[in-house]
């Protein structure tokens, strides 16, 4: 059972959030970015955050990661509001970002060094170098890996501080497709072996169908959460089950009339 | 066919190539024609003492055949060889063609440019006098270079890093760091107690605008991403600036610093010919002085030797420093 006090600390609530920025052919004007977000992320859910580019997901996942701060409305970690980024939201972009003077290993280990913890938790860095089996990797520069092994890489570089919630920009976007289907076995491997709260950002449908337990569609201009879909199917998922095709074919429809609108 | 011959693993021991043959023979061929040629230079003109000049080129032959020798028994001798021959072989045929142009057609007029076996005279005697030059400008431009890196560098990441000290340093370095830092000299020899101690601030000051430069701009377009995937795994200021702006700008800052380096060179030079009374700048106007052209020869030939000496050290640096980055950029 987990302790009723941290799932109150896991969980994220949004509630009615605005963010507009200077719109970049008339800097008089602002362009409503996202308008009146609400939704809330239980502790270890998995939920997906779809739409088309532009719509404002990663505009959303920078405001709950503190890098940004609303125009209006409350982003809440249990009871507190998100002000600035914290190891407890821990964010893996597109790009796996790692840092290229660094090793592996010590780009692993980055984040116990910046909160000054390596020297207790060193044992710890092994352990996830193993998680994501890149321990004869150790020593190399990141130039040599390849773009799964770079991911993989940058998912233990987020997961060693522990967070609370991991937040994904489409972290699977720039891997071709036989990579991208071992990634998301991988990913929700790692999900469930630490049941860490998860904000999948991407514009995949089978892949937010294969892997959350929701999936909230966007909207653009101005950004909306227009719908939220359970997915109730039972893991592991068939990719090619009749309900998996179903539920795709539902979201392409939506997702298609709202496009029109 | 002989191109693939490189391609073979040194470790086996290939049988010699016509190709390797000609290579390896040429430098003690060359050294033979300049020292034939300088023999029958030098046997019309008597009273000239060049000595030194042929046992200089005697060894040449000896060593390198020597070494043709030993090949065998070292992979690595024998790819330097391949590599640097053909180098060694042009450099004896242009010292060859020195030689018959000044000492042997005399088309060059004396006393400005003397013959090589006349300059590896003054080097041979006035060998204690360019080292010990050699030793002041040293002392003086890593004095001098240092302390133009560390203010250059401070600097540089405070303009790259804070946007007020960006907006207020800016300007000033704008307006004052293109200003050549030789234009100081009068108003620095007023201004500094000893000539040494106001060269070397001079360096420091060439140093200073490149690295500085170069540091911020490195420090100020570090990626904005590796700051955000930094500030999510929990870092604070300082390690933001010392774990992530500063490696980034590594790159950028090795830019200034050879920028910096070739900047100190010329400052030395100048510096030492007009206020220090020592190092190779001071040499070479000395001779000059005294007409003796060998000598300033002599001296710039050691000046080549050293500034690139150091040029080189500072690149096996960089190669240490940004291995990470080999096989990102190709240098």
């Amino acid at each position: 059972m987990v302790a009723p006090a941290e799932t109150e600390a896991s969980s994220l609530v949004v509630r009615e959030v605005r963010k507009s920025f200077p719109a970049p052919d008339n800097p008089l004007s602002r362009r409503q970015v996202l308008d009146g977000i609400s939704f809330s992320l239980g502790a270890g859910e998995l939920i997906s955050l779809i739409g088309p580019s532009g719509c404002g997901k990663s505009t959303l996942l920078r405001l709950v990661a503190g890098l940004d701060s609303a125009d209006s409305g409350d982003l809440l970690i249990g009871i507190e509001p998100i002000t600035a980024p914290n190891a407890e939201r821990g964010l893996v972009f597109q790009d796996p970002n790692l840092f290229p003077w660094l090793t592996v290993r010590r780009n692993i280990q980055a984040g116990l060094v910046a909160r000054g913890v390596l020297h207790e938790k060193k044992n710890e860095v092994d352990e996830f170098m193993r998680l994501v089996g890149l321990e004869i990797f150790a020593n190399v520069y990141p130039h040599h890996l390849s773009g799964g092994m770079a991911q993989r890489a940058a998912l233990a570089r987020a997961l060693i501080n522990h967070p609370k919630i991991l937040l994904l920009d489409e972290p699977l976007g720039a891997l071709d497709a036989f990579t991208r289907m071992r990634m998301q076995d991988e990913v929700l491997r790692l999900w469930q072996a630490r049941r860490t709260t998860m904000l999948l950002v991407t514009h995949d449908i089978d892949e937010a169908i294969y892997m959350s337990d929701r999936i909230m569609i966007m909207t653009p201009r101005p950004g909306r959460i227009e719908r939220t879909i359970p997915v109730e199917l039972a893991r592991p998922r068939q990719r090619d089950s009749g309900d998996f095709l179903r539920l795709r074919s539902d979201i392409l429809k939506f997702l298609h009339f709202a496009g029109k609108s | 066919m002989e191109p693939q011959e490189d391609l073979v693993p040194t470790a086996i021991v290939e049988p010699p190539s016509a190709l390797r043959w000609r290579t390896m023979l040429a430098v003690p061929f060359a050294a033979g024609i300049a020292l034939t040629a300088h023999t029958f230079i030098a046997n019309r003109e008597p009273p000239l003492e060049t000595h030194s000049y042929r046992l200089l080129f005697i060894e040449v032959i000896a060593v390198s055949i020597l070494l043709a020798l030993l090949r065998r028994f070292s992979p690595g001798l024998r790819r330097w060889m391949a590599n640097m021959w053909p180098i060694f072989t042009a450099a004896i045929v242009s010292v060859c063609v020195w030689d018959i142009v000044t000492l042997g057609l005399r088309m060059l007029p004396l006393p400005y440019f003397p013959g090589p076996s006349a300059v590896l005279r003054s080097l041979i005697n006035d060998r204690v006098l360019l080292l010990d030059s050699t030793w002041h400008s040293l002392v003086l431009l890593l004095s001098g270079y240092t302390l133009g890196v560390i203010g250059g560098l401070i600097s540089g990441i405070c303009i790259g890093w804070s946007s007020p000290i960006r907006y207020w340093g800016m300007p000033l370095l704008k307006v004052v760091g293109p200003i050549p830092a030789t234009a100081w000299i009068p108003l620095t020899m007023v201004l500094s107690p000893s000539a040494t101690v106001s060269s070397a601030a001079l360096i420091a000051l060439a140093v200073w605008f490149p690295v500085t430069m170069l540091t911020a701009s490195g420090i100020s377009n570090t990626r904005a991403s590796y700051l955000d995937v930094a500030r999510t795994l929990g870092a604070g200021r300082a390690y933001l600036i010392f774990h992530v702006a500063i490696p980034a700008a590594v790159p950028n800052i090795f830019i200034g610093l050879f920028m910096g380096l070739g900047a100190s060179f010329l400052t030395l030079v100048v510096a030492e010919s007009v206020g220090v009374k020592s190092g190779l700048g001071w040499y070479v106007s000395w001779a000059q002085g005294w007409a003796e052209y060998g000598k300033v020869f002599a001296a710039l030939i050691i000046m080549a030797a050293f500034f690139s000496t150091i040029m080189t050290v500072l690149f096996k640096v960089r190669d240490r420093v940004l291995v990470w980055q080999k096989g990102v950029i190709k240098w």
